[in-house]
């Protein structure tokens, strides 16, 4: 379909052509292709030693051998179940406190200084600590993807539920909402659309804290796999593991993606 | 004569200033008003008229003086009245059905009896067929009809009105302030109507309250409004008795705006 075509008849434009779909894709895959055949290229004739930086058709043919084979899987598995719990539980907890100190002005200010201490301290570093406290299994990957998940959403819900229209919320006490009701009613659904854009993020970072904690030790998941191609030289063990992470946080990320257009389809432009 | 359904006794009003003062925004308000009778406040932009409605809503606490509902003193939320807000105040994650039905399920009315009494009222304001959009789907006007319905179909005793359709163009406005009178006519409560519109005042109300130009605004007239109901708004204003006491209100209300004006507001 050409600018300004609509069915066989003309509509108006701005004036601006409009960019395409296909456009866009054929850019989009022109890219990747152009990268990999450079890389690969770069590989094959030794400007780029192999041995430091692998090379793409050998880090595809790995990630099929891992899938084929079925080696891969009870990694992943461990990953994405550390992941979810502390996606979970961060969310829970986030939404929860932020809901309570935004509600409760005495709460905010005497935990101000509090949280964003807690916030400002590299969460990474406490791997270790958490692996002395919760040991090598899987608690201590989940308590340490849940420092950085929580913040995230504790974040979001507060200002969620500070931006609050005044007037939504007065008409709804004026209808004699209680507390409760206008929780239900009024806070939550108004903080959603912040709490999904941080569930974006924190998605991500559920899976980053899940498998810096594997890597710094454990015995299964995609960390403890990079963490053992790394002890070999193995970058092309390292580069797979890597994109195959995040191919499953893009995957999470559109799933997340249909939940809110459902979820928000009340706003103008859903 | 009974008990005035609102009555503001001494009620001052101040307001911290951005630089730090205090600015007093209603001086010594007393106003009765009786019940089943429909009060327009008018008074130029910035006056303090709103505040005055949020005094008799509960949402807000004089530091002097106070309102009484029924003999009541006003302490929090005002249990006899709803409020039909100038902005939108529907829940715009919700349906319409769901936002005329509001009010009932915070009363725990059952859920099945409060879906039929807000079908019953949708169709009462012409909205029949629209139940399931949400509020951003619908016109300004059709949003300000759900939002009569959802303050209306809780039966308050009170109706708080702050310049409700003054977003509104002028022919929506008029099938509005139509449609209103219509609703009111046939349950009578007790309405206080803020506008600064004085022509809207009289066409809808028994009695015109002028409040003078803040800061310190104090009630500067009261007027009888004793044109024959039922009304239409837009032929109400043709007659020779509007015309006389649009005049008579105007005089006192046009010194209010010029000084309003002079004092930078608009």
């Amino acid at each position: 379909m050409s600018a300004g075509e609509s069915g066989g008849e003309r509509v108006a434009t701005t004036g601006r052509p409009p960019l395409s779909r296909s456009f866009v894709l054929t850019l989009q895959i022109g890219f990747f292709v152009v990268l990999m055949a450079a890389w690969e290229f770069a590989a094959a004739t030794g400007k780029l030693d192999p041995f430091f930086f692998s090379r793409p058709s050998a880090i595809f043919l790995q990630m099929v051998k891992w899938i084929v084979s079925g080696f891969i899987w009870p990694h992943l598995a461990t990953t994405l179940v550390e992941a979810l719990l502390a996606f979970v539980i961060g969310t829970v907890f986030g939404v929860g406190c932020g809901l309570a100190l935004a509600r409760v002005e005495l709460l905010a200010r005497v935990f101000d200084p509090y949280i964003r201490i807690l916030n400002a301290l590299p969460r990474v570093i406490l791997g270790p600590i958490f692996i002395l406290w919760f040991g090598l299994g899987i608690a201590s990957k989940v308590a340490l993807a849940v420092t950085l998940v929580f913040f995230i959403v504790f974040f979001n819900t507060f200002q969620g539920i500070r931006e609050v229209n005044p007037v939504v919320r007065d008409n709804a006490r004026m209808l004699q909402a209680s507390e409760q009701q206008l929780l239900r009613y009024v806070y939550l659904p108004s903080a959603m659309a912040w709490i999904f854009s941080s569930l974006h993020t924190s998605i991500g970072f559920a899976l980053v804290g899940a498998v810096v904690g594997e890597y710094l030790g454990s015995a299964r998941g995609i960390g403890y796999v990079v963490a053992q191609a790394e002890g070999v030289f193995d970058t092309t063990g390292v580069f797979a593991g890597l994109i195959l992470t995040s191919a499953v946080v893009l995957l999470i990320d559109l799933g997340i993606n249909r939940l809110e257009r459902y979820l928000l389809r009340w706003r103008p432009g859903n | 004569m009974s008990t005035p359904a609102v009555a503001f006794e001494g009620v001052t009003v101040r307001f911290p200033t951005p630089a730090g003062g205090v600015q007093t925004v209603l001086r010594d308000i007393s106003l009765e008003i009786a019940d089943g009778t429909f009060v327009a406040i008018v008074g130029p932009s910035g006056c303090g008229k709103s505040t005055l409605l949020n005094v008799a809503a509960g949402l807000l606490m004089p530091p002097e003086g106070c309102a009484r509902v029924f003999g009541e003193p006003v302490q929090g939320i005002n249990r006899y009245a709803t409020y039909l807000f100038q902005q939108d105040a529907l829940l715009p994650w919700r349906t319409v059905l769901d936002n005329v039905r509001l009010g009932l399920v915070f009363r725990n009315v059952p859920a099945r009896e409060a879906t039929a009494r807000a079908i019953r009222f949708i169709e009462r304001v012409g909205l029949k067929g629209f139940e399931d959009r949400f509020p951003h789907q619908l016109s300004g006007g059709m949003r300000k009809r759900v939002a009569v319905a959802q303050s209306w179909i809780v039966d308050p005793r009170i109706l708080l009105m702050d310049e409700p359709f003054g977003a509104l163009d002028v022919q929506t406005r008029q099938i509005m302030e139509n449609e209103l009178l219509g609703l009111w006519q046939e349950s009578r409560q007790t309405v206080l109507f803020i506008t600064h519109d004085l022509e809207e005042a009289i066409a809808l109300a028994d009695r015109v309250v002028v409040i003078s130009a803040g800061p310190a605004a104090r009630i500067k007239g009261d007027y009888e409004v004793t044109l024959p109901r039922p009304r239409d708004v837009a032929e109400i204003r043709l007659n020779p008795e509007f015309m006389q006491l649009y005049k008579r209100i105007w005089s006192d209300l046009r010194d209010e705006v010029r000084q309003s004006y002079a004092a930078g507001n608009r």
